[in-house]
């Protein structure tokens, strides 16, 4: 591995804060290092009932009928659930965090009603007293299936004569009901320009089509829920999730009560990236609970946590570049389609707002297709949909840059988007930094050094757009001038560490002097999923809003207490004092001790919904190694270099850009779901399923670029989820140029590269 | 007729008597049993290595052992790493390096850290590396993880 004689993590900061660009300890660090921090799983209450789900074994079946009675007589066992015990709540749309779906599938993809549409898709379940009783019981229960040919792949679905998932669902085709019944659920387009006049003009024209497998997000903690559904017909659920309020509002469209009998607590959180944004076992147990009386617990299993949770999407992509012969792009074209599995939602459209977002493009067009197959229904995975897209435009630019002869960075500086470039799928950049990135990987040591003999160099770059969404924030102050800080969005990654930064920086007190709290969704205002890369961006905002809140009411405070305009004064690094009299001065410490005497204590509050969000780029530049004989690749050396905004706790930043680069390192070389002839998963545990440890890999190092996003008060940017974009294709550009073969597949295992020069 | 079997055993430094079903492996039995629930699961087949347990001087996960397998030994568990509120070395070194981001794999890494600094006090980038490669992290990337125990192993050794 390549030994380092540089700075192997470099911020190249655009401004100085006193607490945020620092590096604190996270406030929820000793529980997490010593094992008292409380995941969904450590969750216990007295009368604690365990529930188990059976799952089909078939990926396409029509259920004619369950028989659970031999299941309910089985001592230890004290209730049984299957789809018929939801209350009739109709069909209509429903707000899933970061999209939408239909109730109805909503609601069969927690307990199957009429078919089973996936190998895990769940049927019926168990509430016992142990979680052994409860699985024995699982295996008396009598399900008669009639089985369907399954549809694995968009181009099955998509080809004529194939297998239908649902009777119901006719194509949307560009907006209009086509009327015809289909696995695919829409066809969009968007269009800028004319491309069949840009690909008239082109000197060089590359076409080409690529393949993605299906890939799991990978947390470590598996699906997990608590319910106790109360005789008063309140119903408190704990688990791990991204968005305790979309627990809390899908469960009242499930199940027919209202939000406000309904609380969620969110405990910590193993892990999501994506895949902790839809609710799974959650309304099972509150069904459970019902009719116990009891609370019920319910744990996935690894197993089912691959088969019955949801990946992201294999995907078939072909892309159309043409250039002029100094490397101009004239026109490009996108022919994408994602599988969505068993329901309608794949992260189609959120590529297609990607995919030729990183450049400046006169002619474009796009075409996504969303199509159901017999797999889980997909869920978020870290910039849904973005990757794949990358995967594809990210190789055939190269291909065009080795036609004209040029360097791959050089020719997407040479047609990098900038501000005021208008995307393919309508907005106009603001302030951006595709080229600030670009230029930081151009003059990395890295790429500035020779790679070693024999190995293959690659780069990418890649897009994604993040979301605002509602955050609140609650602050209270203390007398000893520290404050208790109360928010909504379930802590990921030490979130709740830079959220109190926004808070700290603002009243001029150390972090430290902040308790941050996340809390349920009784105590807070509404806040969004922690996902879309928003958290500390948006519930960072609410933050600093709540803080602004304090600070000003502690400047009227200081002025009532002096009788002066409080006009006159200001707050500055934690003192408040005079404009014009140097002899009025205290600190907030000072002023928290006397709130009691002078009018009673200081709460802040916020609540926002912010629109200024930036669009966050990322590029990485990748060394490997090509094993002639096995065709096994090996990482040799690793750069991301990301545009961030702002980094609010640096550390916590580089963290997500290792992060990222390492899950699309795994996707690059690894992952699949390997699903045989039958639509079953052959590999669903972590030892088949064979994510990165850490001997596979090298340092990653990292270059933090601060470009301010002008729509944060401190020029943040979200950060979670580029980074995982530009790895699939950086690292199948890096052995396209050690084999001198071009990858069209994912994942690029030994045999896949052994076959690329066939 | 019994079903259950009474295990003696000791536990971070301390004797702990239980009562398991047979089936019931050590992970349960720490977890749900005795109930100390800083030994984690991500698996139950011994891949992720999320419930790491130190029994009798070897790592193990503990996912993999049975309950009655314990009489007898001598388990160290996550919540006896610290010295009372005195941090471990490892886990101060974890804190300040920001090894870890949703933390649920924080117990197991740290449990395997440390055996690894005890047979190995000054160990390289690639014997971390290869002894880790038993711990799952889906974050970080490891990266951070490894900086964190190359950081403990010095802050040990200058001790």
């Amino acid at each position: 591995m390549t030994t380092a004689d540089y700075e192997r993590n470099m911020v190249l900061s655009n401004v100085d804060y006193k607490v945020v660009g620092t590096r604190p300890v996270r406030h929820d660090g000793a529980d997490k290092v010593t094992g008292r921090a409380i995941y969904g799983a450590d969750f216990d209450a007295s009368g604690l009932l365990h529930g188990k789900i059976l799952r089909s074994p078939h990926a396409h079946a029509k259920i004619l009928s369950i028989d659970t009675s031999k299941a309910e007589a089985l001592d230890g066992v004290k209730a049984v659930a299957t789809a018929s015990d939801f209350p009739n709540t109709g069909d209509k749309s429903v707000d899933l965090g970061e999209d939408t779906t239909k109730l109805k599938w909503l609601r069969d993809n927690i307990l199957a009603s009429d078919k089973a549409l996936y190998t895990g898709h769940a049927i019926a379940a168990v509430a016992a007293v142990n979680p052994h009783v409860a699985e024995e019981a699982l295996a008396l229960i009598e399900v008669k299936y009639e089985a369907l040919d399954p549809v694995m792949t968009t181009q099955e679905a998509m080809s004529s004569g194939a297998s239908i998932l649902h009777d119901g669902l006719t194509t949307q085709e560009l907006g209009e009901d086509t009327g015809k019944v289909s696995n695919v659920a829409s066809h969009f387009q968007h269009v800028k320009g004319d491309v069949q006049k840009g690909f008239s003009e082109a000197d060089v024209i590359i076409e080409r089509e690529y393949d993605t497998k299906t890939v799991h997000q990978g947390y470590i903690e598996p699906h997990n829920g608590t319910a106790l559904w109360s005789p008063d017909g309140r119903l408190h659920v704990w688990c791990s999730t991204q968005g305790s309020f979309v627990v809390r509002d899908s469960l009242s469209d499930l199940l027919g009560i209202p939000v406000s009998r309904i609380r969620v607590t969110p405990t910590e959180i193993g892990g999501g990236f994506g895949g902790k944004i839809p609710i799974y076992v959650e309304p099972v147990a509150a069904i459970l609970s019902k009719k116990t009386g009891a609370p019920v617990k319910i744990v996935m299993s690894r197993k089912e946590t691959f088969e019955g949770s949801g990946p992201t999407p294999g995907s078939n992509i072909k892309i159309k570049l043409g250039a002029k012969s100094d490397g101009t792009i004239t026109a490009a074209h996108a022919w994408m389609a994602m599988e969505a599995g068993a329901y309608p939602g794949s992260p189609v459209g959120a590529a297609a707002q990607c995919v030729f977002s990183t450049y400046e493009l006169e002619n474009a067009l796009i075409d996504g297709y969303d199509v159901v197959v017999n797999k889980p229904k997909t869920a978020a995975y870290r910039a849904p949909g973005a990757p794949n897209a990358a995967f594809g435009m990210e190789q055939a630019l190269n291909e065009l840059a080795a036609k004209l002869g040029m360097d791959p960075i050089d020719i997407r500086l040479k047609n990098v988007a900038v501000e005021g470039t208008r995307r393919p799928d309508g907005p106009v950049f603001r302030r951006i930094g595709a080229k600030e990135v670009l230029e930081a990987m151009r003059d990395h040591p890295h790429y500035q050094t020779a790679k070693e003999s024999g190995h293959g160099r690659g780069i990418a770059i890649g897009f994604w757009f993040n979301i605002g969404f509602d955050s609140a924030c609650n602050i209270a102050v203390n007398k000893d001038g520290s404050i208790n800080l109360t928010e909504g969005s379930t802590d990921i990654g030490g979130s709740r560490t830079s959220i109190a930064m926004h808070a700290a920086e603002v009243l001029g007190i150390p972090v430290e002097d902040v308790r941050p709290s996340v809390v349920d969704t009784d105590t807070i205002g509404f806040t969004a999923v922690t996902g879309g890369s928003r958290t500390t961006f948006a519930t960072g905002w609410a933050a600093y809003e709540a803080a602004q809140d304090v600070k000003t009411q502690s400047i009227e405070r200081a002025a009532s207490i002096w009788d002066v305009d409080s006009d006159s004064l200001q707050m500055e690094d934690g003192v408040i004092s005079s404009k014009t009299d140097s002899e009025l001065k205290m600190t907030f410490k000072e002023l928290a001790s006397q709130m009691s005497d002078t009018g009673g204590g200081i709460t802040g509050r916020a609540a926002v919904n912010p629109k200024g969000v930036g669009g966050s780029f990322c590029g990485n530049i990748v060394d490997v190694s090509v094993d002639d004989e096995t065709g096994k690749v090996t990482i040799e050396r690793f750069t991301c270099v990301q545009d961030v905004g702002k980094a609010i706790h640096p550390s916590y930043v580089e963290g997500q850009m290792q992060g990222g680069s390492v899950q699309g390192i795994g996707w690059a070389l690894n992952e699949e779901y390997f699903m045989n002839d039958q639509g079953n998963m052959a590999n669903s545990s972590l030892l088949d399923y064979r994510m990165p440890t850490s001997l596979d890999l090298p340092m990653i190092d990292t270059v933090i670029v601060e470009v301010a996003n002008p729509g944060h008060p401190f020029g943040v940017r979200g950060v979670g989820e580029a980074n995982i974009v530009p790895p699939t294709p950086a690292i199948a550009n890096a052995v396209s140029d050690a084999t001198g073969n071009i990858m069209t597949q994912l994942p690029l295992t030994p045999g896949a590269v052994l076959d690329s020069g066939k | 007729m019994p079903t259950k079997t009474h295990v003696t055993t000791t536990i971070n430094g301390e004797q702990i008597d239980f009562l398991c079903e047979p089936r019931q492996s050590l992970l349960e039995c720490l977890r749900d049993v005795i109930g100390l629930t800083g030994t984690k699961e991500g698996c139950n087949d011994g891949n992720c290595g999320a419930c790491t347990v130190n029994m009798d001087g070897r790592i193990v996960t503990s996912c993999l052992v049975l309950g009655v397998e314990a009489e007898g030994a001598n388990i160290e568990t996550i919540e006896g790493v610290a010295d009372g509120s005195n941090l471990h070395p490892l886990q101060l070194a974890f804190l300040e390096n920001a090894a870890l981001q949703c933390g649920i794999c924080t117990p197991g890494f740290i449990v395997s850290s440390k055996a690894l600094l005890e047979q190995n006090p000054n160990p390289t980038e690639h014997e971390i590396r290869f002894w880790l490669a038993n711990n799952l992290c889906r974050c970080t990337g490891y990266d951070k993880i490894v900086r964190a125990v190359q950081d403990a192993a010095k802050r040990m050794q200058e001790a």
